[in-house]
């Protein structure tokens, strides 16, 4: 049944042309899964500001593309990986779900990697940052689009070694990610000639940060890295502020932050700190036009996950109307041939291990007194070109990347 | 210079000094839950939840009616201490005579269903609460730069807590109290309300944890999952104190956040364990806990 | 009415619930075997997890009434244990399923020996403190792989003969397995054993007056729980091809609590429908903009106020009344 099945769509694609576009759509409907939290810890940074996103690239297809309807699916994967697995399995079995859109927190996008690759579906990774999967755990059908731990963590580190600020302390996160965001910052700082005083472990969430804040302090070095997220990032700047390191002249660089843990921190705790970020909505009027709109229906700024949805949507959307079909194999031929060109990304493009090369910004926040009202955050500082901003396809470990 | 370990003893005193502004922090917390179960028989499981609600009173109170740190530090405790004497009334006091179990379960559920909606409410990306101004800044005491408001959390903490322990211990309402708890029937027969007193005790009790939520506000994140990891926590506290006993819960507290804060010094990434460690140790030589009783 | 007829009636009832048991677990099993065709099987394979997880705690409150907050450290640290035996020894499934079991069976001996000497809420508290340990070391300990959890767990042949990947085979053994974890619990209950945890949950002091080394009983009831929790846990990993920290967390020891307490705890099959319920709960609630805890805490307080019999208890409580 099934090589009938699939002789008979060989046949069709043979006759190519002749038959109606939409006859080569999978069952005449482009489902998009919107799979991420929402509920936990990345709702605010993804949740349905994601699916808004999404569903914000169908609408400029008119929710239509090679003359089949498009249709956003969401699931909350509640950050656990067993969830995101099944919730994939099913969309895939039986859900009738052609790509799988966000999936913040690397567990689950490592677990929903494996699915798609298996089951030859589209992957669109906005929300995880881990580099295994544009490294080791890479998949022809997985495409990591916003950001990843690299190029946060050795973009940030070069633009403030630039700046001099050569010696280095870390405060990480006792993760898989803490450790690696710790381990690329460390090449990069060291490749340019600095030194690393020292690194302190704390183990995820962690409520009070002063101790490893004075034993940075302490170390004597220009820049605390802070390896580490969301709550514990947060914590630790604000308790920075009040245990007076700043203010003695150590600076502060977020490894991975977000828009949304600067708003959870308030630019009088947040001011200062260097950050590298993917998307801000105040960089130009594409951006301030897009992001109004998505203001609109979600409420507040979009952050630079939400945005990479929208972009990553988009190009895929863009690729079903020009290889006419929702083959997966097609549409990602076609998804690496065409630059990846719209608000988020100018002249992107998709490298060989599904890593999306475009341009990342190093980020600074602005004090109390510069900012103008709610979610004007950052003063673009530099534009960390697309050729440095990520690790170089060869050496990511994919196995694709010849 | 001679140093410990490899660690100079001023970086020494600095993190037994954060380990004691630490251990004042689980003390309050503790106490509370001493205090609930020493008169209730039951674990209250809400209890990082309700600290959560008190950070977030002081919050909502400074968000929508401008109200400051001070009044926050009288009125989140009042509200949480209310809203814990609705849920006494409510629910709690219907199980006091089934299993103890039941209590637990009930006040899981409580706790699953306040994070959940201040979760909703709220997000979990957490939100900004400034430090008081008359607390603003620090002393250099040589050793280490000490913010003054870690310096009025300690002393604030303390004084309740060593409060409450005279009121319970050496007060005739706290004789009456710990009456109740032996045998409420005779209690009662002479002529004190028993279930008034035991709502009473479970609103001070969960109070105390709105007071700990509100000293932790400036300092930590405003978050609904701040109580999730710090309840689990203290619920060791509880255990190595032995449960139930106003003066372990104290005492251990501060003892267990000066062993924390060495810990971040020689093991970092250990420091969330060490209190579970010193717990199994504890339980296999003392199994009702160091001021336990065993029943 | 005199002793023999009443003796008889008693016989009659006993007999005529057999029947009624052997043909309601008769219906069931058909249900069970049909089930892949209508439902989603991963979805049922998980129910089967948590329902054998469940029956596991159930074997402690609610036949030794001994209430553990901390059966996620043997279901999670079972489903590491597994997932990296099959995925970085090679091991075949079954004898990675065994491994699974035999370390959280040791693991509960540990547990047990420090946990038993106290009751009530001071061994809940010290099963949970002892769980939280193990998620210290599911964190820490570089086979685990941290927060990414050990992913793409390969589900192999059993016994060299069945191809797990086929996911109607993968079912049947889920259910077997499931059916030999339920069966081993229905004979520990009926067992003479099994009536001793019940004198010792009924009035532990009487239990050891009569002779009974009761904490000899209890551990021996922990391990065995530990075990089936472990296996339970290392089947999912099989499934799911992953192990992470979710299974280790202590929510997930209060996501039992819940399932057992829902079914109805002391009864056999009601972990199972309370699984069941749970689970179907949470993936229905996924796809709605309803916030789970909220939802799960409310069937948590509704439980424990008014329907603490549970699902399976209630039914139970009822029926026999209606034969007079």
């Amino acid at each position: 049944m099934r090589t009938l099945l699939l002789a008979g769509t060989a046949l069709l694609t043979l006759a190519g042309t002749a038959i109606p576009a939409a006859a080569q759509v999978s069952d005449n409907v482009i489902r998009i899964g919107v799979m991420n939290d929402r509920s936990g810890i990345y709702a605010d940074l993804a949740g349905e500001g994601s699916a808004i996103a999404a569903r914000m690239a169908a609408e400029e297809f008119g929710n239509k593309v090679a003359g089949a309807p498009v249709e956003i699916v969401v699931a909350d994967h509640q950050n656990k990986a067993d969830i995101a697995a099944s919730k994939a399995r099913e969309w895939v079995d039986t859900g009738g779900v052609d790509v799988i859109a966000d999936v913040p927190n690397s567990a689950a996008a490592l677990a929903v990697q494996g699915i798609t690759k298996d089951k030859k579906r589209i992957f669109l990774m906005s929300g995880p940052g881990a580099t295994a999967l544009s490294g080791a755990q890479c998949s022809p059908y997985g495409f990591q689009w916003t950001y990843d731990n690299y190029a946060m963590a050795a973009g940030t580190g070069r633009a403030l070694y630039e700046q001099g600020k050569k010696k280095w302390f870390f405060v990480t996160a006792d993760y898989a990610f803490g450790q690696s965001l710790e381990e690329e910052t460390t090449k990069m700082v060291k490749s340019l000639g600095g030194t690393i005083s020292g690194s302190v472990r704390h183990p995820l969430g962690t409520s009070d940060f002063s101790s490893f804040l004075l034993q940075a302090q302490g170390s004597g070095a220009d820049v605390i890295g802070l390896a580490n997220a969301g709550g514990d990032t947060v914590n630790a700047v604000k308790q920075a502020a009040e245990f007076g390191i700043t203010q003695s002249g150590q600076s502060l660089a977020g490894l991975l932050m977000f828009i949304t843990d600067v708003n959870a921190l308030g630019l009088q705790s947040a001011q200062g700190l260097m950050l590298t970020t993917g998307f801000y909505w105040d960089m130009d009027d594409q951006t301030r036009e897009w992001s109004k709109k998505f203001e609109a229906k979600a409420g507040k700024k979009p952050t630079m996950v939400q945005a990479g949805v929208y972009s990553a949507v988009k190009h895929y959307l863009k690729s079903v109307e020009a290889a006419k079909t929702d083959d997966a194999d097609k549409v990602t031929a076609k998804m690496r041939e065409m630059p990846v060109e719209d608000m988020f990304a100018k002249k992107g493009r998709i490298a060989a291990n599904g890593r999306m090369i475009h341009d990342m910004y190093l980020a600074q926040v602005k004090t109390p007194a510069e900012s103008k009202g709610a979610w004007d955050y950052y003063k673009i500082v530099k534009t960390i070109p697309a050729d440095t901003a990520f690790m170089d396809p060869k050496q990511s470990g994919c196995a694709l990347v010849k | 210079m001679f140093s410990l370990l490899g660690v100079p003893p001023q970086v020494l005193f600095g993190q037994l000094l954060l380990g004691l502004i630490n251990g004042s922090f689980y003390a309050l917390l503790s106490l509370g839950l001493a205090v609930i179960f020493g008169m209730l028989n039951v674990i209250n499981f809400a209890h990082g939840a309700l600290y959560m609600v008190g950070a977030f009173v002081a919050w909502l109170l400074l968000t929508y009616l401008g109200l400051g740190y001070w009044w926050a530090l009288v009125l989140a405790p009042l509200a949480v201490g209310l809203l814990g004497i609705a849920l006494e009334k409510s629910m709690l006091s219907r199980l006091y005579k089934l299993d103890h179990l039941y209590g637990l379960l009930l006040t899981f559920g409580l706790a699953l269903i306040l994070e959940g909606a201040f979760r909703h409410q709220y997000g979990v990306s957490g939100q900004p609460y400034p430090i008081p101004a008359a607390l603003q800044g620090g002393q250099n005491l040589g050793f280490m730069f000490l913010p003054n408001y870690r310096a009025w959390v300690v002393v604030a903490s303390l004084t309740i807590c060593f409060g409450t322990w005279f009121a319970i211990e050496r007060t005739k309402l706290g004789a009456y109290l710990r009456a109740a708890t032996e045998n409420p029937t005779l209690v009662q027969a002479f002529g004190i309300n028993v279930p008034v007193m035991v709502s009473l005790t479970y609103g001070f009790g969960v109070a105390l944890a709105g007071l700990a939520g509100v000293l932790a506000a400036p300092i930590y994140q405003v978050s609904p999952l701040m109580g999730t990891n710090l309840i689990i926590i203290v619920f060791a506290v509880v255990v190595i104190g032995g449960m139930g006993s106003i003066l372990g819960a104290i005492v251990t507290g501060l003892g267990l956040g000066l062993l924390e804060g060495l810990t971040k010094v020689f093991y970092p990434e250990a420091s969330n364990i060490v209190v579970f460690v010193v717990m199994a140790i504890v339980l296999l030589i003392k199994p009702a806990g160091l001021f336990g009783r065993e029943r | 009415m005199t002793v023999a007829s009443n003796a008889t009636t008693i016989a009659m009832r006993g007999a005529s619930r057999g029947t009624g048991t052997v043909l309601i677990a008769a219906l069931l099993l058909a249900v069970a075997i049909a089930a892949p065709f209508v439902l989603y099987p991963v979805f049922l394979m998980k129910v089967l997890c948590f329902a054998l997880f469940a029956c596991a705690f159930n074997l402690l409150i609610g036949f030794a009434g001994l209430l553990s907050f901390g059966h996620a450290a043997f279901f999670g640290g079972a489903a590491y244990i597994a997932a990296h035996t099959v995925k970085v020894w090679g091991w075949a499934p079954e004898f990675g399923l065994l491994a699974a079991t035999a370390v959280a069976g040791a693991m509960g001996l540990v547990f047990g020996l420090i946990a038993i000497r106290r009751q009530g809420i001071y061994f809940a508290m010290i099963t949970l403190a002892l769980s939280q340990m193990i998620f210290f070391l599911a964190l820490q300990l570089p086979f685990t792989h941290g927060e990414d959890g050990i992913q793409g767990v390969p589900r192999g042949t059993l016994f060299g003969l069945f191809d797990l990947n086929q996911p109607l085979t993968m079912y049947y053994t889920v259910l077997a397995i499931f059916l030999g974890g339920f069966a081993l619990i229905w004979r520990t209950v009926h067992s003479p054993f099994g009536q001793v945890l019940k004198a010792i949950r009924e009035n532990e002091p009487r239990a050891v007056s009569l002779g009974y080394r009761t904490d000899r009983y209890k551990l021996v009831a922990f391990v065995l729980s530990a075990s089936l929790a472990g296996l339970a846990g290392g089947t999912k990993a099989i499934v799911f091809q992953l192990a992470s920290l979710t299974d280790v967390t202590w929510q997930m020891s209060g996501e039992v609590v819940l399932m057992t307490l829902l079914g109805g705890m002391g009864t056999l099959l009601g972990p199972v429908v309370g699984a069941g319920l749970v689970v179907t709960l949470e993936s229905y609630l996924a796809a709605t903009s309803l916030p789970v805890p909220v939802v799960i805490g409310c069937i948590f307080v509704v439980c424990v106020l008014v329907f603490r019999r549970g699902i399976v208890g209630e039914l139970l409580h009822r029926l026999p009344k209606r034969g007079h």
